[in-house]
């Protein structure tokens, strides 16, 4: 089921003098981790230069973090159908560097995976790049139109760890609840991109001032907070499993934490941009800071901050939309909405860190152990013994500023160019292969 | 009712004494017109001087010169427009400068994807200013980054259209006197309008103070930021104005329901005689064109000799491209074709 790719004979390694990072046992001390080909064997403060077997191979970090590789919970891989802005390899290749070791990948392709064959399609070539572990969505609706429900049972079993509608809203009433009610007989979960889409049509940025004064037609922010509030409604009458993806506004953050208390099955994620920007990044008709949902105010954004902090928000994805040159050299108003996040997921996470919002570990727990919980992948997002060697090494305080004509995706509308930034991944293993090393 | 003093009818020292925001510049330092955010009062001042001079020149017998003679102006128009395309063309005619029209169809929704093509295309060719018409907010500016000539906005979206606020500006300041302490109401479509927009820009930038009038729906979120009071009833808005300035209702941009029908919005919004009572005696009526006649205006007023200056709107709108294509060309030339 899984399309994990089984490393042979990548040996025994001892990584030692690390800054160990277990978002299972949540702790973090200095210590060092054994692995054996695929398979994480150890790991603990225990673990020294004097205390490694024989027969390891000895990598001293000097101090350097070392924490289970990203899981990416939402990221569109643009194959396929849109090899010019992206392939699974090309986001492989990307997600390496960003330490990214497990993506789950949008429907959104062409064709939409919405029946088995899509779904082993997407295992077959990632399985043949060898690179992240990359599982799938399965479409909510038939061809993501918004009308009948996916075979979502077989999809499930195909492997499709969980179903959404890409970047559409899932707008009918009627097609969220049977999806969630339905799904309930193999604890399926439901992605809303939670967007009202009458309030928000021809929008292409936040509304308010700054939409004014630029000309462009603005959707306010409680578009997404009328449809988060609409859709918890459904959880409540179904039961079903219901995750909000990227939300961006402070009204979604004190709805869904209301909404917990109450018990209800709800969980979010957002992604750096709505904590690391604010519409600003817009001015100036930038078509990379062009996002959906758009960046919103300085108040929202601080919100998310606090929505991270308090555990509102589960986790963090890098939401990866690779776009080509063509599609942001338009007028705004034209360009396609969307940012390459995988190269910088970390960085930007550990802003949150830096900035003394949140605990290493905290952060930490949001890229890999909280998502992976999520979607139910099971062996990710942790050090634990036996599990898979999927592991991100970084230098927490390194500065660097982001070049996206240095990144590997395909793609470079970042809208974190020329950002001064602080933390940056040294290596990456997937089932114990380095797949990304600084320099090499 | 007298007929308002023109500006150069006044004493020298009354003159001095209105200009408040300090005397005009001496250069316009800017490589393009792209929109009113960012001029100075006195920059202003300097391209309202010199529309001035030609509006004095457009009257007379010789109203052409050869001081752009060997220029190339290319007007690019996104949009389908007769009176501002005219009146560019005719402000290039007259400074002497080779004038060549082109406008692009709007029916392509993928227009964009040739916009920066075209650009360097026409930039190959070496002119020495663009003035670009264009749906899209923003779709001049990005154009201006790809061009080395100077680049002139003539309305782009709904976001500026320079050239109309400074002909306003110039037919104010002519009646007037002065840019400044002046009450003027803007009424109408303000969320689809870039004359509002570039008019509050300038309006605020002289030392005037704006209002907004306008059912709920067409006033768009949080403009009161720009510095401006907002009025829905029109009665109460107009109290006190020194000018009247009405904004064409742009059904062709609208989605959905932004009023319930032509008829309501005339009722209650649209300029006649009864609602005009409430501005000041010797209040000015204006209007960009083209006038929806019975939507936004009533014939009556519009036609009003002694107050509406509609018409000559029309006529300083070919001193203010004037001036603004001689600043430009002049620069450009300076710069050594590097705009």
């Amino acid at each position: 089921m899984s399309p994990a790719i089984r490393a042979k004979g990548a040996g025994k390694k001892a990584f030692i003098n690390a800054r160990l990072l277990d978002p299972v046992k949540q702790t973090e001390e200095k210590g060092g981790l054994l692995i054996e080909d695929d398979t994480i064997l150890k790991s603990g403060p225990d673990i020294t230069e004097s205390t490694v077997p024989d027969g390891f191979e000895i990598i001293d970090l000097g101090g350097a973090c070392l924490a289970p590789g990203l899981v990416d919970m939402r990221a569109q891989l643009r194959e396929p159908g849109f090899e010019h802005q992206e392939t699974i390899e090309t986001a492989g290749k990307s997600a390496a560097i960003g330490g990214v070791t497990t993506i789950i990948a949008l429907p959104n392709t062409d064709p939409v995976i919405d029946d088995v064959a899509g779904v082993e399609f997407i295992a077959r070539r990632a399985r043949k790049v060898g690179l992240a572990k990359v599982f799938v969505y399965g479409a909510v609706s038939k061809g993501i139109e918004g009308q009948e429900i996916t075979e979502m049972g077989l999809l499930h079993q195909a492997g499709a760890v969980a179903f959404c509608d890409g970047v559409k809203t899932i707008a009918s009433a009627r097609l969220l609840r049977q999806a969630l009610a339905y799904s309930t007989f193999f604890d399926g979960m439901i992605i809303q991109h939670p967007e009202e889409p009458e309030l928000s049509k021809g929008a292409s940025m936040n509304s308010g001032e700054l939409a004014t004064r630029l000309g462009l037609s603005g959707v306010s922010p409680l578009a997404e907070v009328i449809q988060i509030e609409r859709d918890l409604r459904l959880v409540e009458m179904t039961g079903g499993r219901l995750h909000f993806a990227h939300i961006s506004t402070g009204e979604s953050v004190e709805v869904i934490r209301k909404a917990k208390k109450r018990g209800l099955k709800v969980t979010c994620d957002t992604a750096p941009p709505y904590f690391a920007l604010n519409e600003n990044a817009v001015s100036d008709y930038r078509t990379f800071a062009k996002l959906s949902p758009p960046l919103r105010s300085e108040d929202d954004r601080q919100a998310i901050v606090a929505g991270l902090a308090d555990g509102t928000i589960d986790a963090i994805a890098s939401d990866h939309n690779p776009q080509d040159a063509d599609s942001k050299r338009l007028p705004f108003a034209q360009a396609a909405a969307g940012a390459v996040g995988f190269e910088t997921l970390l960085p930007m996470a550990l802003e949150l860190y830096h900035n003394g919002h949140m605990s290493l570990l905290d952060v930490i727990t949001k890229l890999t152990r909280i998502p992976a919980e999520l979607v139910r992948i099971k062996g990710a997002g942790t050090l634990s013994e036996g599990t898979a060697a999927d592991l991100v090494i970084f230098d927490l305080d390194r500065p660097w500023k982001v070049d996206p004509y240095q990144f590997h995706s395909k793609s470079k509308n970042s809208p974190f160019d020329g950002r001064l930034t602080q933390g940056r991944v040294l290596r990456t293993f997937i089932d114990g292969r380095e797949v990304f090393s600084e320099g090499a | 009712m007298l007929r308002p003093k023109f500006f150069k009818d006044h004493p020298r020292e009354m003159r001095n004494a209105m200009s408040v925001m300090g005397p005009a510049a001496d250069h316009y330092l800017h490589p393009h017109l792209l929109g009113i955010e960012g001029l100075t009062p006195g920059e202003i001042s300097l391209i309202l001087d010199r529309a001035q001079h030609y509006a004095e020149k457009n009257r007379s017998a010789d109203k052409t010169s050869n001081i752009l003679a060997g220029a190339t102006v290319v007007n690019l128009f996104y949009e389908n427009s007769t009176r501002t395309l005219t009146s560019f063309e005719l402000a290039a005619k007259r400074l002497g400068a080779d004038v060549i029209n082109m406008t692009v169809g709007t029916s392509s929704v993928k227009k964009g994807e040739t916009l920066i093509d075209t650009a360097m295309t026409l930039n190959a060719m070496n002119p020495d200013a663009l003035v670009v018409r264009h749906g899209d907010s923003g779709a001049v500016k990005l154009l201006s980054e790809k061009v080395n000539c100077a680049v002139l906005n003539a309305g782009d979206g709904r976001h500026e259209h320079p050239t109309q606020a400074l002909l306003d500006a110039l037919t104010i300041r002519r009646h007037k006197g002065r840019l400044h302490r002046l009450n003027v109401a803007i009424c109408g479509d303000i969320a689809h309008s870039r004359v509002a927009r570039s008019n509050i820009l300038l309006l605020n930038t002289m030392g005037s103070r704006v209002r907004l009038v306008a059912p709920p729906t067409l006033i768009p979120s949080k403009i009161d930021r720009m510095g401006v009071e907002i009025f829905h009833d029109m009665e109460e808005g107009l109290k006190d104005c020194d000018i009247v300035m009405m904004l064409r209702l742009q059904l062709e941009r609208m989605e959905g329901s932004f009023i319930p029908s032509v008829r309501e919005y005339f009722h209650f919004h649209g300029l006649d005689r009864a609602k005009l009572a409430n501005a000041k005696p010797d209040a000015l009526i204006m209007h960009p064109g083209p006038m929806n006649r019975g939507v936004e205006i009533d014939s009556e007023v519009a036609d009003d000799v002694e107050r509406s200056v509609i018409r000559e709107q029309v006529e300083m709108g070919v001193a203010v491209r004037m001036a603004a294509l001689e600043l430009l060309v002049q620069n450009h030339r300076k710069m050594g074709g590097q705009a």
